[in-house]
């Protein structure tokens, strides 16, 4: 009887780092089934898990089988992995396929993780950005582009479907254990280039503050685009500083220089497309999120950035 | 100790410390705010400020106590100088009175943090992107703001244009009247001469991307420099037609005006 009771959620990304945490706060309370088109993840026998790509049709038979509840949506692929046509495939058509079959199944709840980077590093943003602001991004780097079509076809489905119960999160830079985006990756490593002359803000959440915004989101029904920030802000050098990295400056004038050297040089953790995120703040204002899911992040930035530097010292 | 550690503790005294930190202002853990104000850099700025209104510009100030203790308000002001030091002086004259001192945030050109190093630190010490979103946001967080909003029409403006103040944007009174912010003008006399243009090359600021480049001494003169504050100004926020609200900017505009007069009736020397 307990059994059926307990919600049936379906979890893409399952390989991430973020995702595993998210499995492990409801792996108790609900029946899980991970999907992750990378790689097949071991979760143990309890939780279904499958390595699948979202636009082949073996993808419904999954809906056709578990008769899920809910759908949590943390399968983007980040704009520093893969190419641009296969990230628009995964990240676009990939979550269309994700929405229609979710909308098919009669799912009641659907959270999908975005980012921040959606609305675009330029030299006028205002500080502490409401999601209403506009997404700029797309205008400005053409390897942005399927994060904001992700978002635009999630708003979309969002007035739609109402019954879907879509909630959009927009997180600041996610760091912590096992985090391996392009920031964690510039803050675990001993030399991290900077923009000379430029050290925007910054705000950074655990990926434990993450996953735990994440559930919160999952477990309180409602329709809405959020931000997820913690409110505290840090400048980018000074976070280098705090994590014990030896700052690389590169030349930032004229603009086209900075930009030449990056392309050229195509370094996976500091990309030319995300230059700008290194040169001009992009704050976003987190606190809608915090009051509508009574959200409190509990790991302070000198504990993030402690973690970063006890991990590059020698036992 | 290192070099960091000797210069802070030459150029930041043990009292300039207590003063900074005895000010309320919101701030994370790491010491700064959303806008890159940074508790640091500013004991930095408040020493180097120190020097240049008490030893270089030799500032008299009066009605500096009208600024309300607390909560949202707008200072408004004359801008002029071409470097606006202006922003600086009102700035420390306001975060150094002795009866609950205040840190104001300046409101900057936008081309500012287009500019290496100088972008940064402007941030780090209270100066913020002229947007009214940031400005909006200040007077949410209970900021006194300082705005003028002459922008580069003021600050550019030629030595023969002295003291002839520009036209004002509206978009401060919209601010103060939406978050019931009262507005204390202030005149500012001195700033003219401290860099007088006599032309300005516009083909080559646009070129350059800046709001200016004046023909001029390479130079920032030591000119004494008169602050009059004035009475705090309120203004509801019932639905106005746009012409009533540059009545009300007009009024605003004529008591700067007003305070221009009485700081330039005090200046006995210009230098």
């Amino acid at each position: 009887m307990e059994n059926q009771q307990r919600p049936h959620i379906l979890i893409t990304g399952a390989a991430g780092s973020l995702a595993q945490q998210v499995i492990n706060r409801l792996r108790e309370s609900c029946d899980l089934v991970v999907v992750d088109f990378r790689e097949q993840v071991d979760l143990g026998d309890d939780i279904p898990s499958y390595c699948i790509d979202f636009n082949k049709r073996s993808f419904e038979d999954l809906f056709r089988r578990y008769q899920f509840d809910g759908v949590i949506h943390l399968g983007r692929i980040m704009s520093s992995q893969m190419t641009r046509m296969r990230r628009y495939n995964a990240n676009v058509l990939g979550t269309q396929k994700l929405l229609d079959l979710s909308h098919k199944y009669g799912i009641k709840r659907v959270v999908v993780l975005s980012t921040f980077h959606v609305y675009g590093a330029v030299a006028y943003n205002p500080a502490l950005i409401d999601e209403e602001a506009p997404l700029k991004s797309a205008g400005l780097s053409a390897d942005l582009i399927d994060s904001v079509e992700l978002e635009n076809l999630a708003n979309i489905y969002l007035w739609r479907y109402p019954d879907l119960n879509i909630t959009i999160l927009r997180p600041c830079n996610i760091v912590g254990p096992g985090v391996r985006n392009t920031m964690s990756t510039l803050l675990s490593s001993e030399h991290a280039p900077v923009l000379a002359g430029f050290s925007p803000m910054m705000q950074f959440i655990h990926i434990d503050d993450m996953a735990d915004a994440l559930v919160l989101a999952y477990k309180k029904p409602g329709r809405g685009i959020y931000n997820v920030a913690p409110h505290d802000w840090v400048a980018y050098q000074h976070a280098l500083q705090l994590c014990g990295c030896k700052r690389v400056p590169i030349p930032s004038i004229p603009p086209v220089l900075p930009r030449t050297l990056l392309r050229v040089l195509n370094l996976r953790r500091f990309p030319s497309y995300l230059m700008d995120f290194f040169k001009y703040p992009v704050v976003i204002d987190g606190r809608a999120f915090a009051k509508e899911f009574g959200f409190r992040p509990k790991r302070p930035l000198k504990e993030i950035f402690r973690f970063y530097r006890e991990s590059k010292e020698p036992l | 100790m290192g070099i960091a550690s000797f210069l802070r503790s030459r150029l930041i005294s043990e009292r300039l410390d207590k003063h900074v930190n005895s000010i309320d202002k919101p701030i994370g853990s790491l010491g700064y705010d959303p806008w890159g104000y940074n508790n640091e850099t500013i004991k930095y700025g408040f020493t180097l400020a120190r020097w240049m209104y008490e030893k270089y510009f030799r500032v008299q100030a009066s009605g500096v106590e009208k600024v309300p203790d607390e909560g949202p308000v707008l200072i408004i002001g004359n801008h002029s100088g071409q470097v606006p030091m202006d922003g600086l002086l009102v700035g420390y004259a306001v975060a150094n009175r002795p009866k609950k001192p205040r840190i104001p945030r300046a409101m900057i050109e936008r081309f500012f943090p287009t500019v290496p190093w100088l972008g940064n630190l402007l941030n780090e010490m209270g100066a913020v992107l002229g947007d009214p979103v940031n400005c909006a946001k200040m007077l949410e967080n209970n900021e006194a703001v300082i705005v003028f909003p002459e922008g580069v029409r003021g600050s550019g403006k030629l030595y023969r244009d002295r003291y002839k103040l520009q036209r004002f944007g509206n978009g401060f009174m919209h601010l103060a009247m939406k978050y019931n912010a009262p507005i204390v003008p202030v005149g500012i006399v001195g700033c003219e001469e401290t860099m007088p243009a006599i032309a300005n090359i516009s083909p080559l600021a646009k070129a350059l991307g800046v709001p200016y480049i004046p023909v001029t001494l390479p130079v920032i003169l030591p000119a004494r420099v008169h602050l009059n504050f004035g009475d705090p100004m309120y203004f509801d926020d019932r639905e106005i037609p746009e012409e009533q609200i540059t009545e009300r900017v007009e009024q605003v505009k004529a008591q700067i005006n007003l305070l221009i007069d009485k700081g330039l009736s005090e200046r006995k020397k210009l230098f």
